[in-house]
């Protein structure tokens, strides 16, 4: 990577001490964000995503906790070493981060000019009615109309995609070097979600922001995103450059999730779903968490797990088929025989992604 | 409800905002509307307020003083008249004047000993909620053991201890025995909020504990309490009569409402009318301030609707 990175997690495990177990949501997760860049993470439910951007920020409450020995470097500052007035002064003002149920988000009994108001008086001693005044100019930013009249209005007198806009309103009016979203289109309607994301990409390119995208969406992340992190049983199990990851994705699990994708203009005769479901953080299997979903699984995947294997520049997989990649091609040699829904088209998944 | 679309000009022709213009005003705003269209409600707060004025202007609209006692002999227990609307009683004092006096004391003790309550009740169940786990537990089972206390045993108690009562004694005393179960309504509905979504985003805006706990937490508790205020003023009203009328609330010769209800019934058979008004006016501001209490809950809880 040529940019210098303004976020590098590295070994960041957060786990959850419950009475049916201590659950280790994210398990040894790393990875770097470039300034201006936007970073998606992507997988299922449960795979860790939000656990990890709720930990950069250290909004894990209890039971919950970041383990000794988890680094997030930020701008040179060692957040899990800050006090809480420190990592408050980073929240909302350096990294702010946007949720995805923008009615649940927003206080309903507050105007939401005053909750982006609240944002900056928070953080700089503004006036009442300079931070009102920077609120109404956020809301014109993001393209509410008439932004001085919305600024007076409630939550519920808004719709969906407005809200969201206000979100990231709030998100953005300290100016911070990263936003990250939390899946921010998922409660909206589709075309909601174009717009919404039109907006996020242009306002990076203004305001020179760096994402961190989380979604479960890859029409998503083929939208917006530069560079693909995929999270599998809190565990980064894919790392790669988006063309590169949906050109060439290696590790079972982004296959899958690749085939699960609808797509415009192919017709499929249904699409592919990955069987079963994610484990419980509390039971990861032993070997490669992975291994009970995988159509490629074999001995191996259960006594040994993966590490992170070089694939290409910047590429890099979880999963043993790095070594032994002439076991992908006879499977799939075998499933053609049995007729069933082969899994060779991937190579060609990345121009039609867009949904 | 009364719902009108006010504020169409400031969304017309954007589509994004068609269906969201109709409520209007905040949610305060709203609240009101529904609270003056609710009839027995309105009804209540006139009473109310009628009484309430009655009692704050004593001095100036009371026929005579409280404390004289005009004829001790020939003015004894005369029944209603011209002179005397409410009659007087067995000390020939006028029950109507001294019902209006009474009523400033009726009235204040239980509005300052509901607010007490209702304040310290408030801070004490936001504090457990919000801190949740050890401490929590540790200040819930300590108003588990107050609230199985009897409170009118206490309340007897504390005050035959406490010889000779003042008005700021029985308003502490009221007070600091009333807040248990707003505690328990405060720590519920905080900790419905204080996971809530909106929270996690104040938080990851960078609000601090405080800010997080008085700006975004306590306006979700506001309403249920003070429904459940007002609720209790009618409730104060009744025991301090009661406390009253065993001799051990306020003590004579200052009126309240219930020692006029004590003072008529020695004679209760034959001049009925000292505790029959002193009675009414109890059951009439009670009355009215149930009416209230259960339009404003009905006002209060539509409040979070969304309005489309």
């Amino acid at each position: 990577m040529t940019l210098s990175p303004l976020l590098t997690v590295s070994d960041l495990r957060t786990y959850f001490y419950t009475s049916a177990g201590t659950a280790r949501a994210v398990d040894g997760v790393s990875f770097t964000v470039g300034a201006g860049e936007t970073l998606g993470i992507v997988g299922e439910s449960g795979c860790g995503k939000s656990v990890t951007a709720l930990s950069i920020l250290r909004l894990i409450q209890q039971p919950g906790r970041i383990e000794p020995g988890s680094r997030i470097v930020f701008e040179g500052q060692e957040l899990l070493q800050l006090d809480d007035a420190g990592i408050r002064r980073v929240r909302g003002n350096r990294i702010a981060m946007i949720f995805q149920e923008p009615m649940t988000a927003l206080n309903p009994v507050f105007t939401v000019g005053d909750q982006i108001a609240e944002v900056v008086r928070v953080h700089a001693s503004a006036s009442r009615r300079a931070a009102w005044d920077r609120a109404v100019e956020m809301l014109t930013v993001v393209g509410i109309p008439a932004p001085a009249d919305r600024a007076k209005q409630y939550p519920h007198q808004l719709s969906g995609g407005m809200r969201q806009r206000v979100l990231i309103a709030m998100a953005l009016v300290m100016n911070p070097a990263l936003v990250i979203a939390d899946e921010p289109t998922t409660a909206l309607d589709v075309t909601i979600q174009a717009q919404i994301l039109e907006l996020l990409g242009d306002l990076q390119r203004r305001l020179g922001t760096s994402i961190v995208m989380i979604t479960h969406d890859l029409g998503v992340i083929a939208e917006v995103a530069s560079r693909v992190l995929v999270m599998y049983g809190g565990e980064v199990v894919e790392e790669a450059r988006v063309e590169a990851l949906f050109a060439e994705p290696h590790h079972p699990y982004t296959e899958g999730l690749l085939h699960a994708m609808p797509r415009v203009g192919r017709r499929q005769e249904r699409l592919t779903v990955i069987p079963g479901t994610v484990p419980p953080p509390t039971a990861w299997p032993s070997g490669c968490r992975f291994r009970d979903r995988c159509p490629y699984a074999w001995d191996r995947c259960a006594r040994e797990h993966p590490p992170l294997y070089q694939i290409g520049a910047g590429h890099t997989s979880r999963c043993h088929l790095a070594e032994e990649p002439e076991r992908r091609i006879a499977h799939r040699a075998s499933s053609a025989e049995d007729g069933r829904v082969p899994s060779a088209t991937a190579g060609h998944a990345g121009e039609d992604a867009r949904v | 409800m009364g719902r009108t679309a006010i504020d169409t000009a400031s969304t017309a022709g954007h589509p994004e905002a068609v269906a969201s213009s109709v409520a209007g005003a905040g949610p305060w705003r709203a609240a009101v509307r529904r609270l003056v269209h609710d009839r027995s409600a309105v009804a209540g707060l006139i009473v109310l307020a009628l009484i309430a004025a009655v009692a704050v202007a004593a001095p100036l609209v009371a026929p005579y003083d409280p404390l004289v006692q005009h004829d001790i002999v020939a003015l004894k227990n005369q029944a209603p008249s011209l002179a005397h609307p409410f009659g007087t009683d067995e000390f020939s004092r006028d029950v109507l004047t001294r019902l209006m006096y009474g009523g400033r004391v009726s009235l204040a003790v239980a509005f300052l000993s509901v607010l007490l309550a209702a304040t310290v009740g408030t801070a004490y169940g936001a504090i457990a909620g919000y801190l949740g786990g050890a401490a929590d537990t540790v200040l819930m089972r300590v108003v588990d053991a107050l609230l199985a206390i009897p409170r009118v045993l206490l309340l007897i108690a504390v005050a035959t201890l406490w010889n000779g009562l003042e008005i700021t004694g029985l308003v502490l005393l009221l007070g600091l025995t009333g807040w248990f179960g707003v505690s328990r309504l405060v720590r519920t509905l905080v900790i419905g909020s204080r996971d809530s979504e909106f929270v996690t985003a104040a938080r990851a805006l960078g609000a601090g504990d405080t800010r997080i706990l008085v700006q975004h937490i306590l306006p979700h508790v506001v309403s249920p309490v003070l429904v459940a205020a007002t609720l209790g003023v009618g409730n104060v009203i009744v025991i301090e009569a009661g406390l009253t009328f065993l001799g051990m609330g306020v003590q004579p010769p200052h009126a309240s409402w219930g020692s006029v209800f004590h003072d008529g019934m020695n004679a209760f058979a034959s001049s009925w009318w000292v505790s029959f008004f002193a009675g009414a006016a109890l059951v009439v501001t009670v009355l009215a301030v149930n009416l209230v209490a259960d339009g404003l809950r009905e006002a209060l809880n539509a409040r979070q609707l969304p309005a489309r």
